[in-house]
């Protein structure tokens, strides 16, 4: 029989489209940029405190994690030869003008820095330049929460409070383990504690998050990103911990746990993408909510 | 460009410069942007036109640019349209430029596998050699003795989605070669609506016009999917609407029209005349009916001949039933003391009875001719107006229609009395002095083996109602193609010459007297018969059409019985038919028995096709359902096949006649490309070959042709003849060469010369009428300043009966003409359908005769009586009244007249092998099928399924059956079925719906299955064709189809295929003992 | 003062990013034409579609595959790049004889609404376009420039409404112009001129409104109880759409959102929540390495 449609839907069509961005450009995009981020601030830290190879290991992650990230992103535009139209205009309303502007301003920085790492030259250049890219690089990391929030889809909006610092401990959380993985254990103290300190930042958020969203927690806790952010939040918890605990002893164990923070992270960004793909596919993430807000309105006058 | 250009057309510096601060508008307009215009402002020209699919005639405006279409859409000036145009009629642009047109011609040659490219003047002269080869060899004198002058070799289909002007050069030329079986469209659509409205009312077009129903208090659609079939005519139901008026929808199924309407009934299909028989014993059992406009201008004061017998005395049939024949001689139903023009009451001529009882005479047609000029009576018949002589037409009425009562109602139709009674009441309640009703219907009523009853049935209910020639009344046939009006009109039918003059027969017309004899009326307009057909003859034949040849009567060549499409199909199964045009229409899709109609074509010497693509009629030998079956194998098949491509509607000027009766002129916007070319291009050019073939022939044969007026002035380098001549003939011209004004000005002594007299005024003073365009907001709502209306540009017919006996209008609320007693004529809104100056107080003296003959309270000016016809004292084949009869395949017995199943003389082929029927009962075939049409889809698909925009709207072919019916027969949405009858089986995705309702009748439930009939394998959008389960079964007064009602089985899952195919069908036939019923028991 | 942003889906009045009912006024156009829109009557609709293959004719928008839906007699699904005018077809059973005028005595009811970009007051696809390819028009309506969108996709999540779509193969975004070339032209738009019953009622957007309201007004008055405006309140989540529709039944049975917000009313806060976010990576990455020297492992507190 032609379905009978239920009070909520039109053929169980979504109300809303989904994003057609491809998982692998965009969130490898906001891990990445996530990444390099964060790696920025590392680097910042450990050039001001005399830990050359974590510096320099922050600089070049943040570079290629940059590089990567832009090339997904401009790999994802329809044309991607009118990338350079990104910097058309400067728009407030648009996280990604605004992403794209703070783009324009940090990776130049981020590759000056690492660039002068890397050959030695002009240093005073490349100390400038490392400052600047740590102070711009949490820019990097915390616009991209904004980016999914402003949008319609409601697992991504819902947290619109909470994406930023989900966003910035997953970065943190990222950085720190690649800190942990290619630098000495000597110098990755603060990799270490980064990463615990994202590790604890993204679990209390990400948490709030599910907490204030109604029925769209299920998405988080459904399907593939349910999958996807068990497995995120168990590396992170273990790499984080694994980290504080051993990671200051041993190099193998500070390896394995940067190594699952850096899954972890990249688990985060794939799951709560996915998340947001199955909120919008599925109309009642979007109208149900809709409907309890406004009974809500007719019920407080 | 400068640097200072390219920062300051960076939006960010006009962000930070302008008043744009965040970016969003005025700031980041790009140059493309500004410099957007929409192509209909940069068209170097605007051409006025008129849409190709529907009746609905809705005005286009062609954009072109560069000798390019680049646009089409709706003309806000048309008054039928407002500018509106639905999705086919929004789609013209793709049909016109897209994909989905050949502009080559293409050849088969005998035997042969594949096409094979041939240039166009190639095969025109090898089309040339093939009409006279075969016309030589099939050529016919006489038959039985009696002259035919003709040909059978040859035949013609199409002409409804084709120009008026291309019509009649059809006609003409094939007439002139002695071509006979010449059809279109309306033969298969609504051909029963001309013999149904016309004995009548006198004229066999609708009696209103779309705009008109605006004016409606209660609106009947009933035999119509109105909102889906004519979208945009359908505005005007939303405006009655909207003003408050009452809309009724009765149909098998809800449709789109149900969904918008205020009362919906499901009826069972096939079962209307039960339901319409109800209202009018309602109507006269509570005396609801409008007893001044019925005394006066119907004749049910009328005495009938004692003779007479109905249903009620016989049975079920009326008298003269000649069960052998299966024929009625109608002699009995005539008036008391007036005698029946011999053609009309197929009885005897003046020379004798040699038609009395003779049923080819009776298949001829003949009904259909009375869409212009009612049957003709000679003398008085007494009158009683007190209405109660018991052989008063009333009484009869009231007799006949006793028996149709609520509880009739429902166990015939399957609709509950409550709601059936609403529905009267509501009718009853909105006729009258105050208010109208108006009735609209379409294919849904014509096509049934009753059809032409369909519609008498509703004429009866409309007269007693007092409905008819009213603003807001009427009964609107909403016909179905572009000019589908205009080719019954100028027909491309094998019984009529132009404006509904019957063509000869060989057994009653021997020469123009007898001609004129056997069919003129001796009152009213049908008396200048001879007139209309001497002019006709003098507008074909010019100089060489004299008094003292009869004005070339003899050139006519002459019917003999039926030559109907489907007797067409069965004389080239049987070999006498070799040679076939199809310029237009699709049969292997849209005719009944498709796989009948290929086996045709597979018979054929040649065929020659005409149209945008690749149809299905054109590859049947490549790919047909029986070369997958393997009942034919193309290497066997020696049909020669001509694929001509055909010019669309923008390419070509010419008129069509919509559903008002209205010519709409289109004007060429651009030539046609490659070797496309108009149809008028065709016939022109093929009946110069022709005539150049045959110069100096003295072969008494050819003189038809070579002394044809056949002289048009061509232009531009493709020698397009002027379809403006060709308009400027049918409108006729006088010995100076004047045109004429109108048909009253036509002569019987040969002075004055008309194509198509009914149209007789189109070309008035030397002007396009068709082609005037004044908006509709500098008019009155009729419109009369927007093109042209048959007859004589009135809009609405018949509206002297708007006014009282003294010419007051009914009501104010209802005026529409009224007479103006000062200026001694009659005045109104609409140009009065009446002689202008005949004051309503005038009575013709004894023995007046002709015009003079038509008293001041004649509304029907056509009719031999004057009056609107309750009875039908002739015209008809099959019974001065309807009766309910059960189609002939049905699941039910006739419960009204339960020793009458079916209508006794409807037409059946039953020998046919392909062509069998279920069994009385439904036998294995226990379920009704209806068909109907979808708003995204055309017809037989010629227009749609090769257009992506419309093919996307509706993808697939498909079934609608109720949740019960799926659950009875294990059929799951959007899964398969596959249906089969006693001749075919398809397949079709699923629909399950609710808008498919069980109806519960004489104890038992009867499922309906719906059908659109739109598909067939070739083009975009393809899938099995309906017509494949669909039979030759047609109604006995025009050989229409009932393709509205038959019997079927429905089974989960696909069809099968190939040989298995036929066996599948065998096997079920076999179960259901369709072999030892052959379809004919009562 | 404080806006509301929870309870309710009213924009908070005077915040940086949402705009006023002159929606041209707002972005550059000094002297503008009156705000144009659509009514979209559907209680006149009669699915013919006409609207669609207009839209199509004029806009040259690809075809958008063959495939038999069994959603009633929609085989479009939804609003995608390729198809600008969506039909929706709802077969309902309704209690028989329910008199509403609409409806019929069938048990059955069939309602068509013809949907299309709403060209809304506050539109978040503009709102997130990072190159300015989404443009506010002279009209008040919302346009794609094809010339400039790098088909980033981001409007295609953020239109609350599953409006606009990026069309395959092709790359950039796509979706109703409302006509804007014939606008410029004096000319309605193709959709609307087509439409037989008028169903489509284009116009300047006052006019429209207080057209609606009456007609609203006779349909209660004819016992169709059932009908109201969606899109029509000013106040609402987007500030009110330029097109904007009478249903027959609750929005959710059309596949259309109840009550829609744009994004960019939460944007400041976002902003403001991703500022402390990257303050807060900053701070938190940097007090990873307060108080600790390299090259002394071992050493911990
Ligand atoms: N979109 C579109 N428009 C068209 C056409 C088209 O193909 N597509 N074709 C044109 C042509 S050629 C024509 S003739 C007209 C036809 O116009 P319509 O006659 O309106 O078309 P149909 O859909 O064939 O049939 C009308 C209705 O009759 C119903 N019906 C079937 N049997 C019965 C019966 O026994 N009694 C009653 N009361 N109803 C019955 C069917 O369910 C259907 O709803 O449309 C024209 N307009
Ligand atoms: N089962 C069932 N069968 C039916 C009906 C039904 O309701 N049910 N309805 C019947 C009715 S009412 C009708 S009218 C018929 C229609 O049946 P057809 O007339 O066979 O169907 P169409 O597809 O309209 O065929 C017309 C053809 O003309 C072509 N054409 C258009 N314009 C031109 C032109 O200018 N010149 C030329 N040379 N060709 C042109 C088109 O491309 C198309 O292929 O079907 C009938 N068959
Ligand atoms: S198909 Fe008929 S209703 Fe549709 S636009 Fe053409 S003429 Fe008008
Ligand atoms: S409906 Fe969607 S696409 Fe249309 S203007 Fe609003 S946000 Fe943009
Ligand atoms: S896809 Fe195009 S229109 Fe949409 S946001 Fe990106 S650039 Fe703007
Ligand atoms: S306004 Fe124009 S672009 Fe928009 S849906 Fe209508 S026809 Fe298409
Ligand atoms: S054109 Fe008008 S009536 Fe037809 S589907 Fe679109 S909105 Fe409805
Ligand atoms: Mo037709």
């Amino acid at each position: 029989m032609v379905p009978r449609p239920t009070f909520r839907s039109y053929y169980g069509e979504p109300v809303i489209n989904p994003p057609r961005w491809e998982p692998l450009n965009i969130a490898g995009y906001l891990f990445l940029g996530g990444l390099a981020g964060a790696s920025s601030v590392i680097a910042g830290g450990a050039e001001l405190t005399g830990r050359p190879v974590l510096a320099k290991v922050g600089k070049v992650a943040a570079l290629a994690a940059i590089g990567g990230s832009a090339a997904a992103l401009v790999k994802d535009l329809g044309r991607p030869a009118r990338f350079a139209n990104m910097l058309r205009t400067v728009k407030p309303t648009s996280p990604m003008s605004v992403g794209s502007w703070i783009l324009a301003t940090y990776g130049p920085l981020a590759g000056a820095a690492a660039a002068s790492a890397v050959t030695g030259w002009f240093p005073r250049l490349g100390r400038a330049a490392t400052a600047g890219a740590a102070l711009t690089g949490p820019a990097v990391a915390a616009y991209t929460g904004v980016l999914l929030a402003d949008t319609a889809v409601p697992a991504w909006h819902e947290a619109h409070r909470q994406l930023p610092f989900t966003f910035i401990g997953s970065a943190a959380a990222a950085a720190g383990g690649l800190g942990m993985l290619l630098a000495p254990v000597a110098e990755a103290g603060p990799a270490r504690r980064a990463a615990l300190f994202g590790a604890v930042v993204e679990t209390v958020s990400s948490g709030a998050a599910e907490r204030g969203m109604g029925i769209v927690a299920e998405t988080y806790r459904q399907g593939r990103a349910g999958t996807l952010l068990r497995a995120a939040k168990a590396l992170t918890v273990a790499g984080a911990l694994g980290g504080a605990l051993f990671g200051g002893r041993s190099r193998t164990a500070a390896a394995l746990s940067g190594a699952a923070l850096v899954a972890g992270s990249v688990c985060t960004r794939f799951g709560i993408f996915e998340a947001g793909l199955a909120s919008a596919r599925d109309p009642k993430y979007t109208v149900v909510p809709q409907r309890e807000r406004l009974a809500r309105r007719s019920g407080g006058g | 460009m400068g640097v200072r250009r390219w920062i300051g057309s960076w939006p960010v510096y006009r962000q930070l410069t302008g008043p744009d601060r965040l970016g969003r508008g005025a700031a980041v307009r790009s140059r493309h942007t500004d410099g957007l215009r929409p192509r209909t402002g940069t068209a170097d020209a605007v051409v006025k036109s008129v849409c190709p699919f529907c009746a609905v005639g809705c005005g286009q405006n062609v954009y072109v640019r560069d000798r390019q279409v680049v646009q089409i859409e709706g003309d806000p000036d048309s008054p039928v349209s407002r500018g509106r145009l639905c999705p086919k009629g929004s789609a013209s642009l793709q049909l016109t430029t897209g994909d989905g047109r050949l502009h080559q011609v293409l050849y088969r040659r005998p035997h042969g596998t594949d096409w094979e490219r041939l240039d166009l003047d190639t095969a025109l002269e090898m089309v040339a050699d093939r009409v006279l080869r075969t016309r030589a060899e099939t050529w016919q004198w006489e038959s039985d003795g009696k002259r035919t002058r003709r040909t059978l070799g040859i035949a013609s289909l199409g002409g409804a989605t084709l120009d008026n002007e291309e019509n009649y050069l059809i006609k003409k030329l094939f007439t002139a070669l002695g071509v006979v079986q010449i059809e279109n469209q309306a033969r298969v659509c609504h051909s029963s609506t001309v013999a149904g409205l016309g004995t009548s009312f006198g004229r066999g077009g609708g009696t209103t016009y779309l705009q008109d129903l605006q004016h409606a208090d209660c609106i009947v659609i009933e035999g119509s999917n109105f909102a889906e079939a004519h979208p945009v005519g359908f505005q005007w139901v939303m405006e009655a609407k909207a003003r408050g008026a009452k809309v009724v929808h009765v149909d098998p199924r809800f449709s789109r029209t149900s969904a918008l309407a205020d009362v919906y009934l499901p009826i069972r299909a096939g079962s209307d005349i039960a339901f319409l028989g109800g209202i009018i014993r309602y109507v006269i059992e509570h005396e609801r009916y409008f007893r001044e406009y019925v005394v006066n201008y119907t004749n049910a004061a009328t005495l009938v001949s004692e003779e007479f017998a109905d249903t009620e005395d016989l049975d079920g049939v009326f008298s003269g039933l000649n069960p052998q024949t299966r024929h009625y001689d109608p002699s009995s139903w005539t008036y008391e003391g007036v005698r029946v023009g011999a053609a009309a009451g197929e009885r005897g001529t003046p020379s004798g009875d040699v038609a009395k009882d003779n049923p080819d005479v009776a298949r001829s047609a003949h009904p259909e001719s009375h869409g212009f000029g009612g049957p003709a009576l000679h003398g008085q018949p007494p009158t009683d107006e007190t209405l109660r002589h018991p052989r008063s037409v009333f009484q009869i009425l009231k007799r006949h229609f006793s028996r149709y009562t609520p509880e009739m109602v429902e166990q015939v139709c399957g609709v509950p009395q409550d709601a059936f009674l609403e529905v009267c009441e509501l009718i009853a309640a909105n006729s009258g002095r105050e208010r109208t009703t108006a009735f609209c219907y379409a294919v849904g009523w014509t096509q049934h083996t009753v059809g032409t009853q369909y519609i008498r049935t509703a004429a009866i209910l409309q007269l007693l109602l007092g409905n008819i020639g009213r603003p807001g009344g009427g009964i609107l046939a909403l016909r179905g193609h572009a000019s589908i009006q205009g080719s019954s009109d100028i027909p491309t039918l094998f019984d009529l010459l132009p404006g509904y003059i019957p063509m000869p027969h060989t057994d009653v017309h021997s020469d123009l007297d007898s001609f004129i004899a056997a069919d003129a009326a001796s009152k009213g307009y049908w008396s200048n018969m001879r007139a209309y057909t001497v002019s006709l003859l003098k507008a074909w034949w010019g100089a060489n059409a004299t008094a003292g040849n009869d004005y070339a009567f003899d050139y006519l060549p002459r019917i003999s019985g039926s030559h109907s499409t489907y007797d067409t199909v069965l004389a080239q199964r049987a070999g006498d038919c070799k040679g076939y045009f199809l310029v237009g229409e699709n049969p292997a899709v849209g005719s009944a028995n498709a796989k009948l109609q290929r086996l045709g074509m597979a018979s054929l010497e040649w065929l020659v096709v005409r149209d945008f693509n690749l149809i299905e009629s054109a590859t049947w030998w490549k790919d047909g359902p029986e070369i997958e079956t393997g009942e034919l194998r193309t290497e066997d098949i020696a049909t020669e096949v001509f694929f001509f491509p055909a010019a669309a509607h923008t390419e070509k000027s010419g008129s069509f006649t919509n559903t008002n009766r209205m010519l709409q002129w289109h004007h060429a916007a651009v030539e046609p490309s490659g070797e496309a070319r108009s149809d008028l291009w065709f016939y022109y050019h093929l009946g110069r070959l022709l005539r150049e073939k045959l110069a100096g022939s003295t072969d008494e044969r050819d003189r038809p042709l070579l002394e044809l007026t056949w002289d048009y002035p061509t232009q531009g380098a493709q020698a397009e003849p002027s379809a403006e001549a060709v308009l400027a003939e049918i409108n006729g011209w006088d010995a100076g060469g004047t045109p004429l004004s109108s048909y009253e000005d036509l002569r019987e002594d040969g002075s004055t010369a008309c194509g198509c007299w009914i149209y007789c005024g189109v070309y008035r003073d030397g002007v396009n009428q068709a082609a005037r365009r004044r908006p509709w907001r500098e008019q009155n709502w009729t419109g009369a300043e927007w093109g042209w209306a048959w007859p004589a540009n009135r809009r609405t017919i018949y509206s002297r009966a708007s006014a009282d006996p003294d010419g007051r209008p009914w009501s104010e609320r209802k005026a529409l003409v009224w007479w103006d007693e000062e200026a001694g004529r009659w005045d109104g809104h609409d140009v009065v359908d009446f002689p202008a100056t005949r004051s309503p107080h005038y009575r013709p003296p004894e023995g007046a005769t002709g015009v003079a003959a038509i008293s001041g309270i004649d509304p029907f000016i056509m009719q031999s009586d004057g009056k609107g016809w309750l009875y039908a004292p002739a015209g008809l084949v099959d019974g001065p009244l309807p009766a309910h009869y059960e189609p002939q395949e049905s699941p039910l017995p006739n419960l009204l007249y339960p020793k009458r199943r079916a209508n006794p003389v409807r037409e059946l082929h039953t020998t046919h092998p392909d062509n069998l029927y279920a069994p009385p009962g439904g036998g294995g075939y226990p379920y009704v099928i209806t068909t109907y049409r979808l708003t995204e889809h055309f017809t037989a698909g010629g227009m749609s399924r090769w257009v992506p925009y419309l093919a996307e709207l509706q993808p697939e072919f498909f079934c609608e059956v109720s949740p019960e019916l799926a659950a009875e027969r294990g059929l799951t949405h959007l899964g398969w079925a596959t249906i089969v009858t006693a001749r075919n089986a398809i397949e079709a995705r699923v629909l399950v719906t609710e808008r498919m309702t069980p109806l519960t009748m004489q104890g038992r439930t009867v499922h309906q299955i719906g059908m659109p009939y739109h598909w067939g394998r070739n083009g975009y959008s393809t899938g099995d064709s309906a017509n494949e389960l669909s039979a030759f079964a047609l109604d006995a007064n025009t050989h229409i189809q009932e393709v509205k009602a038959w019997t079927a089985d429905i089974l989960p899952g696909r069809r099968p295929r190939g040989p298995a195919l036929p066996e599948f069908v065998r096997r079920h036939r076999r179960r259901a003992g369709v072999q030892e019923h052959p379809g004919q028991e009562r | 003062m404080a806006p509301q942003l929870i309870a309710g889906a009213r924009l908070p009045v005077g915040a940086p990013f949402i705009g006023s009912q002159d929606a041209a006024g707002d972005t550059g156009y000094t002297d503008h034409p009156p705000r144009m829109g659509f009514f979209t009557d559907t209680s006149i609709c009669i699915g013919c579609k006409a609207c669609e293959v207009a839209c199509k004719e004029w806009n040259a928008v690809p075809e958008d595959g063959q495939r038999l839906t069994g959603m009633s007699f929609d085989n479009s699904v939804g609003l995608s790049a390729d198809t600008w005018r969506h039909v929706a077809f709802i077969e309902q059973s309704v209690s028989t004889g329910s008199g509403t005028g609409i409806g019929t005595d069938a048990g059955v009811r069939w309602l068509m609404a013809s949907d299309v970009c709403k060209h809304c007051t506050n539109a978040a696809c503009l709102d997130v376009c990072p190159t300015g390819a989404l443009l506010r028009t002279e009209f008040g309506t919302v346009v794609v420039q094809p010339d400039v969108c790098n088909g980033c996709g981001y409007c295609v999540p953020a239109c609350p409404y599953g409006v606009i779509d990026q069309r395959e193969g092709d790359g950039r975004a796509w979706k109703c112009t409302m006509c804007y070339d014939r606008l410029g032209n004096g000319q309605e738009p193709a959709c609307a001129k087509a439409c037989p019953t008028e169903s489509i009622q284009f116009g300047p957007l006052d006019e429209l409104r207080e057209r609606a309201a009456r007609r609203v007004t006779q349909l209660h008055g004819a016992g169709v109880g059932e009908a109201r405006l969606y899109g029509a309140d000013p106040d609402d989540g987007v500030g009110g759409d330029g097109a904007f529709f009478l249903l027959l039944d609750e929005p959710e049975t059309y596949g259309l959102p109840p009550d829609p917000v744009v994004t960019t009313r939460d944007l400041p806060a976002m902003w403001r929540t991703a500022g402390l976010a990257a303050l807060t990576l900053l701070a938190g990455v940097a007090a990873g390495f307060l108080g600790r020297r390299p090259f002394q492992p071992g050493r911990s507190r």
